[in-house]
């Protein structure tokens, strides 16, 4: 009894009534709908499941949105880090404006940036005519895929590491200076290093937004089976084939992948924050 | 190495933190700079460290920083070779304890740099320095803030440093883990002899650790002396104010001394400094009433009330005080054993 006293003291007031929340609104939200599309996909047999997957048109499409949705969560991160760093260390005209420039991918319906994409990238537009003179295709391309994905990333990876900049300890820097590292030295050995979770977030976010983006990639890819499919358009077109099976298959190992590759993440964010002490 | 600064001065925007300041630091002294915030210690520290620019000065052999005799005011910081531990310890929290400790080491060129295993020997000698063998595969989050204070004092002892500065310290920390440390200092600094300089604000602090004390107010020094010089013979109204508590009378009704002219001044007496008696013991006692009596420690304070409406405190030993029988509300006489009068020509 006095045990129990005891820890219901230690909690903070409400924390049965969030937890339970917390649970409720997760299990409407998240787990119901996966739980659906699991049981619609467990009509399908392990054979139809692996048929599906062999098919060279679905493997194509994995292999681009993986691959695009990576390289663009990449790049996102290392110039998401440029822009976050000259945004809180250095004071400009218009800073205010590009700040505010940024945020805009998140706003944006995703059907209206693909359509401004398109007019700037199509081989017409007024960017894309250029690199088509040099032999490069903006779109209709695996290349335009990637833009788009780099486009409607890139918040994610400026919004996570502006915080993490902010919060660093100019002390640390100057304390690095006074033991005789150079500038250089003490960006990539102090500096960068405590910036890896932050950036490993942002990575996370710019990531999973690439992997389920639909709107913005459909007019810029030209959607050219084995060549500029994404994953969700082709479970778009199996649905409107009235190809429900198909449609499941694709999505549960888009699904399954993307859990494992997310929980891949987390897990090395965890070793990394366990090793350092900050939990 | 001996650091000196000659006629420095320091502005941000239009705020003086640093007016004229002059201070000659020698080889292998401890010197503690003591004053309030915003009297500019730290800013005088970090322009020590090269952390700060110094002003420029109007004349050429003024605004200078020496350290052994050579102007260092154009070497940044790096350059300076000078260790200096902040008063929230700005440990490099991804690293572990020991990569702390080695940083200093292993930030050096190719050709100055030592072996690794030579860099293993001293971090190794360094953690038993500071009593934290066992503790190198830790990291800055999982030690106590004592603990990190004494990691941050030995990554700036790795580099040998010739100047070691320290800003508040101990600030950060609780009494009692203060007060150990300010002790493990003073003992660390007999061993290793570097030429070391301590920003404080604890008055406490300065006079115990210090060899020689530099208090600072409103952007210059007040005065320079040994902890017993400062204490015994302040050169100032602040100096006595600020190195404990005193009591002001003011000269028109107190005469301490006939040969003292106290017209006009101020007269200030530390609590110690007064004797409490039942009968007058001259012309100097002035009666008063206890107010109250504070028993704890090693001497009883005991606040009385004068006639002419002043609060005083009187600090009377405790074996002294269990011998004297004295209540609250009771009559007394306060007599002054020692005083020191500032009057506007006394003043320097």
């Amino acid at each position: 009894m006095s045990a129990m006293r005891a820890t219901q003291i230690r909690r903070l007031p409400g924390f049965g009534l969030t937890l339970g929340f917390t649970l409720f609104y997760v299990t409407l939200m998240i787990v119901i709908p996966i739980a659906a599309l699991l049981l619609k996909a467990s009509s399908i047999s392990m054979e139809e499941l692996v048929e599906t997957f062999k098919t060279p048109r679905v493997q194509a499409s994995l292999r681009l949105t993986f691959g695009a949705s990576l390289l663009a969560a990449t790049i996102n991160t290392f110039f998401g880090f440029i822009a976050a760093w000259s945004l809180v260390r250095y004071r400009f005209v218009g800073r205010r404006l590009i700040d505010s420039l940024i945020d805009l991918p998140f706003a944006m319906p995703t059907a209206v940036s693909g359509i401004a994409l398109m007019a700037i990238y199509a081989p017409t537009g007024i960017v894309g005519k250029h690199f088509l003179a040099w032999g490069i295709k903006t779109a209709i391309s695996p290349l335009g895929v990637l833009i788009a994905l780099i486009f409607i990333g890139f918040p994610f990876a400026v919004r996570t590491m502006q915080p993490a900049i902010e919060e660093l300890e100019l002390e640390a820097e100057q304390a690095s200076a006074s033991l005789g590292a150079s500038r250089f030295q003490t960006f990539l050995r102090v500096t960068l290093p405590s910036l890896i979770p932050a950036a490993l977030t942002g990575f996370t976010l710019a990531l999973a937004r690439a992997l389920g983006e639909y709107g913005s990639v459909i007019f810029i890819a030209g959607n050219l089976p084995m060549r500029t499919e994404i994953a969700s358009l082709l479970i778009v077109s199996r649905l409107d084939e009235n190809d429900i099976v198909g449609a499941c298959a694709i999505a549960v190992v888009m699904l399954a992948s993307t859990f494992v590759l997310l929980l891949t993440i987390q897990g090395i964010q965890w070793w990394i924050e366990r090793k350092t002490g900050r939990n | 190495m001996s650091v000196e600064v000659q006629h420095v001065n320091k502005t941000f925007g239009s705020y003086k933190a640093i007016q004229d300041v002059s201070l000659k630091v020698h080889s292998g002294e401890l010197v503690a700079l003591l004053g309030p915030s915003g009297s500019g210690k730290t800013t005088l520290l970090r322009m020590i460290a090269g952390l700060e620019v110094p002003d420029q000065p109007v004349n050429q052999d003024e605004g200078r920083i020496l350290f052994f005799d050579q102007d260092v005011a154009t070497r940044s910081v790096a350059e300076r070779q000078v260790g200096f531990v902040f008063q929230h310890y700005a440990l490099f929290k991804h690293m572990s304890v020991f990569e702390n400790i080695a940083f200093g080491l292993r930030v050096r060129p190719r050709n100055l740099r030592l072996s690794n295993p030579q860099i293993d020997q001293r971090v190794k000698e360094l953690l038993q320095l500071i009593q934290l063998e066992g503790f190198g595969n830790r990291f800055p989050l999982q030690l106590s803030g004592g603990q990190r204070q004494r990691v941050a004092l030995a990554r700036a002892l790795a580099i040998e440093p010739k100047v070691l500065l320290l800003d508040e310290p101990f600030g950060a920390l609780d009494a009692k883990v203060r007060q150990k440390l300010r002790e493990w200092l003073r003992r660390l600094h007999e061993q290793v002899h570097t030429t070391t300089i301590l920003v404080t604000h604890d008055q406490e602090e300065a006079l115990e650790v210090a060899d020689r004390v530099v208090v600072m107010n409103h952007a210059k020094i007040e005065q320079i002396g040994t902890p017993e010089e400062v204490f015994h013979n302040p050169a100032s109204e602040f100096v006595i104010d600020f190195l404990g508590s005193v009591n002001v009378f003011s000269g028109r009704h107190f005469e301490p001394s006939p040969e003292a002219k106290t017209d006009g001044a101020k007269v200030y007496v530390r609590p110690h400094e007064l004797q409490i008696s039942k009968e007058s013991l001259g012309s100097a006692s002035i009666s008063a009433q206890i107010q109250r009596i504070q028993r704890a420690g090693t001497s009883a304070k005991v606040f009385v009330h004068t006639n002419n409406e002043q609060n005083v405190r009187v600090d009377v030993p405790i074996h002294e005080f269990q011998f004297m029988d004295l209540e609250v509300h009771q009559q007394v006489f306060i007599t002054p054993l020692q005083s020191h009068v500032f009057s506007p020509e006394y003043t320097i």
